[in-house]
């Protein structure tokens, strides 16, 4: 029941048609996910049992904040209470999804430092240990290795705990249990085990926490064979990938970022997931394709506007998996486009980025007028004062210089 | 020790005498059959940590000795067999071998029910036969061959078998515990009433993940037992130089722990008996299990360079758990010598068959690299080496 998106109109890229209302100025209503081509009324909501909706009635406003860390919707006046669906910020989006989920399966169980009665640092799982108690949503020692390997340990007898990383960083000190418990007993069993595990937490550059506190491990973490590696940015995404994940018999490592998880959005009421191996069209165009992933997604857009403003048309899709790379998607925009840059927080060496550069030139060679431009973080730790660690992170000005550059 | 001295000072002479009537006429029932309850005292005491030792005296029958001695037999002959097919180049990469040490594998199966969960670092070959797996799984495994256990793409130190509830069979050594805790968490959840074992060696035992597995386990009392096979050696290092407090079974220090002699099957039945019902109740438990190794740490370890070839041949004539049962059988008349080889005999060749088979089997097919990596099918296109063909879907 995951794999829900295929086939539903053409074969063409989904078009999710968000980035269209990022002029502020204007009030545009357009469709969240289309299916087919381009076409903006019509639009279909796949439901998680595989049932596909076409033109469910009514379709809300997508209000794209630009700026990362916004937090009311700058909307117009039109009121709330008469669209569909219910706005809610991403922490509170992904705290839905694993709610509907652990009520859905009670092998479902969460385990981290202070999810229980704490209700979550981020308070992505507040309130679920009052609902349902301390054997489902265990409070941990600080003990990152071992209760990883537990986790993992329950997996392989069937439950399907969702193992938290207070910040992504932590997790370093369970990478064995990741790399070769996780990732690899499906594989040296002979297919005897599935450890449908999902380990989560936010990772990413933050506001001045320092070089330990802003780690991005989704580059360290790409290797190993058996994982599947997700980053959602919005709150429609994060509730869908958060609920594909458990559902997946397969381990997946789901990225959150630290600065959007107060992000605001309206999302349908209904039952949804997002399919973990897609990338999302955020603005289809047709001068370059920009390939970008959680936080950048938004510096990328406000360089589009800048950049739509200077006359060229970019076309950005959040990859959104990190392993597997969607290379459908992916490549579909590079037959057309032809030009490729790609934005990441990952640094420069052995990120995600030089991964995709490599996949991109491997497969659509023959398709590419100029060479891939790589735009990722510095190979420095993140320093703690605030004009370096900017420094340190891609900024839309340069966005927008290296789409010009690659254009010309 | 106590055992040896009861067979000298039984009725020998007139056993001896008997003897040739008896096998003619077969005045005794079957070994393998027979369950009459026989009382044994085991060779020491237990020493206890937190808790009260269970009693030195083990009820035990002529069926269940037989078995003992039967299933450590083929234990012993299979490492034994494993190390020429090692030198013969037929098993590569790392082969850690259990010889020395069956009687724990042997005891702990005897206490548990095949619900109860086992999980191990890589010697694993002899608790993975005690689980139930065949010789042809061991050997196709340790050759690389389609009919092995993992398909013949885990290896030696990768046996798993998930209809047993055995898990494996971990090259990382102290990651198990941690698993083995989780799996315990796992039974707590499902309110099955089960255990798990979770072994590592004396090596292990400084892991810190140990440690904070322990803790967590016992914060949510969760019914896991930790076993400590303390075979003194940690690779080529002495428990003396690795360890500052070699008493692993205190190490838990607010967990219970208790000390078995395990180089006897009974002791260690009983201990794991004991330590089954007091997980279910009453949360973590420590056993260590004093036992020895043979051979090296692995086959490309002498096993000689940090102990004397003296100490090894002292253990094997004091202590080696397969002589302690048969001395048993032999005492208690339940079966002759000459029966007792011809069971090695038999074992002999089953596990010669189970090679020879095991040498026919073919190597895994080349699409067999690709399939088990992901649980569901992704679509995801891999090249192989050469970056230009064996574009293979990931299954």
């Amino acid at each position: 029941m995951a794999a829900i998106f295929q086939g539903v109109g053409a074969a063409a890229p989904l078009s999710s048609s968000l980035s269209n209302s990022f002029d502020s100025n204007k009030s545009v209503f357009s469709p969240r996910r289309s299916f087919s081509v381009r076409k903006r009324a019509s639009f279909a909501v796949v439901r998680s049992d595989g049932i596909v909706n076409l033109n469910p009635n009514g379709r809300s406003a997508q209000r794209l904040v630009s700026n990362a860390v916004a937090t009311k919707a700058d909307g117009p006046a039109a009121s709330s209470s008469s669209k569909p669906g219910h706005e809610l910020l991403l922490f509170e989006a992904l705290q839905e999804g694993l709610e509907e989920e652990m009520e859905r399966d009670p092998r479902v169980c969460v385990m981290g430092e202070d999810v229980g009665h704490y209700g979550g640092s981020y308070k992505v799982t507040k309130g679920l240990a009052k609902r349902f108690g301390d054997l489902r949503v265990l409070d941990t020692p600080i003990a990152e290795n071992s209760f990883t390997g537990m986790g993992i340990g329950a997996a392989m007898t069937g439950l399907r705990p969702v193992i938290e990383g207070m910040n992504m960083g932590f997790l370093l000190l369970a990478f064995n249990q990741i790399s070769n418990n996780c990732g690899m007993l499906h594989y040296t069993s002979g297919g005897q085990f599935t450890i449908p595990v999902v380990i989560r937490g936010p990772g990413g550059v933050g506001r001045q926490l320092g070089a330990e506190h802003s780690q991005r491990l989704e580059s360290y973490f790409q290797s190993i064979p058996g994982i599947q590696m997700v980053a959602c940015s919005t709150p429609y995404n994060a509730k869908g990938l958060m609920k594909a994940a458990i559902r997946s018999e397969n381990p997946v490592i789901l990225f959150e970022h630290v600065l959007l998880y107060n992000l605001k959005e309206r999302i349908p009421d209904e039952d949804y997931i997002c399919n973990l191996e897609e990338a999302e069209m955020v603005r289809p165009g047709e001068h370059v394709t920009i390939l970008t992933y959680s936080r950048m997604r938004y510096h990328v857009m406000q360089a589009a506007k800048t950049l739509v403003n200077k006359g060229y048309d970019p076309e950005v899709i959040d990859i959104r998996s990190l392993k597997p790379f969607d290379l459908h998607t992916i490549g579909n925009s590079v037959k057309k486009t032809h030009r490729v840059l790609i934005v990441e927080e990952c640094m420069r060496t052995g990120g995600i980025g030089a991964s995709l550069t490599a996949a991109i030139t491997e497969n659509f060679n023959d398709y590419l007028d100029a060479p891939i431009m790589c735009l990722s973080s510095q190979d420095v730790p993140t320093p703690y004062a605030g004009t370096l660690e900017e420094v340190t992170v891609v900024q839309p000005a340069q966005i927008v210089t290296a789409v010009e550059q690659l254009c010309q | 020790m106590a055992l040896s001295h009861l067979a000298s000072s039984s009725p020998s002479r007139s056993a001896n005498l008997l003897k040739p009537l008896s096998s003619a006429i077969s005045l005794r029932r079957p070994i393998s059959t027979d369950t009459t309850p026989i009382t044994v005292e085991t060779s020491v005491p237990f020493t206890a940590h937190q808790c009260e030792a269970p009693s030195r005296t083990v009820q035990t029958n002529a069926k269940e000795l037989a078995t003992f001695f039967r299933d450590m037999v083929v234990m012993r002959r299979m490492e034994i067999a494993a190390d020429s097919l090692y030198k013969a180049k037929l098993i590569r990469g790392f082969c850690h071998l259990y010889d020395g040490q069956e009687a724990v594998a042997v005891g702990m199966e005897a206490a548990l029910t095949k619900k109860d969960c086992i999980i191990t670092s890589y010697r694993d070959h002899c608790t993975f036969v005690a689980r139930g797996g065949t010789l042809l799984e061991v050997f196709a495994e340790l050759m690389g061959r389609q009919a092995g256990c993992s398909k013949g793409k885990g290896g030696s130190m990768h046996f798993y078998k998930k209809d047993s509830n055995f898990y494996g069979g971990h090259g990382i050594v102290g990651a198990q515990v941690p698993l083995g805790c989780g799996l315990a968490f796992a039974q707590k959840y499902c309110k099955d009433e089960a255990v798990t074992f979770a072994l590592y060696g004396d090596g292990a035992a400084n892991q810190g993940q140990l440690f904070e597995a322990l803790n967590i386990s016992a914060l949510w009392d969760l019914p896991a037992i930790l076993v400590c096979e303390n075979n003194h050696y940690g690779m080529g290092t002495a428990e003396w130089r690795a360890a500052k407090s070699p008493a692993y079974y205190k190490r838990g220090d607010y967990a219970p722990g208790l000390k078995v002699d395990g180089m006897d099957a009974l002791a260690v039945k009983q201990a794991c008996a004991f330590a089954k019902e007091h997980a279910l109740k009453n949360g973590p438990i420590i056993l260590e299990m004093d036992t020895y190794r043979y051979h090296g740490h692995s086959m490309s370890d002498p096993g000689s360079t940090y102990r004397t070839r003296d100490e090894i041949t002292g253990v094997r004539q004091e202590r080696d758990p397969i002589e302690r049962i048969r001395k048993l059988i032999l005492s208690h008349d339940l079966s002759t010598d000459k029966e007792l080889k011809d069971i090695e005999k038999e074992v002999r060749k089953e596990v010669d068959d189970a090679i020879a088979q095991a040498k026919e089997n073919p190597v895994p097919e080349p699409s067999e690299l690709f399939s088990d990596v992901y649980a569901k099918g992704l679509g995801v296109e891999s090249f192989g080496a050469d970056r230009k063909e064996v574009r293979a879907t990931l299954a």
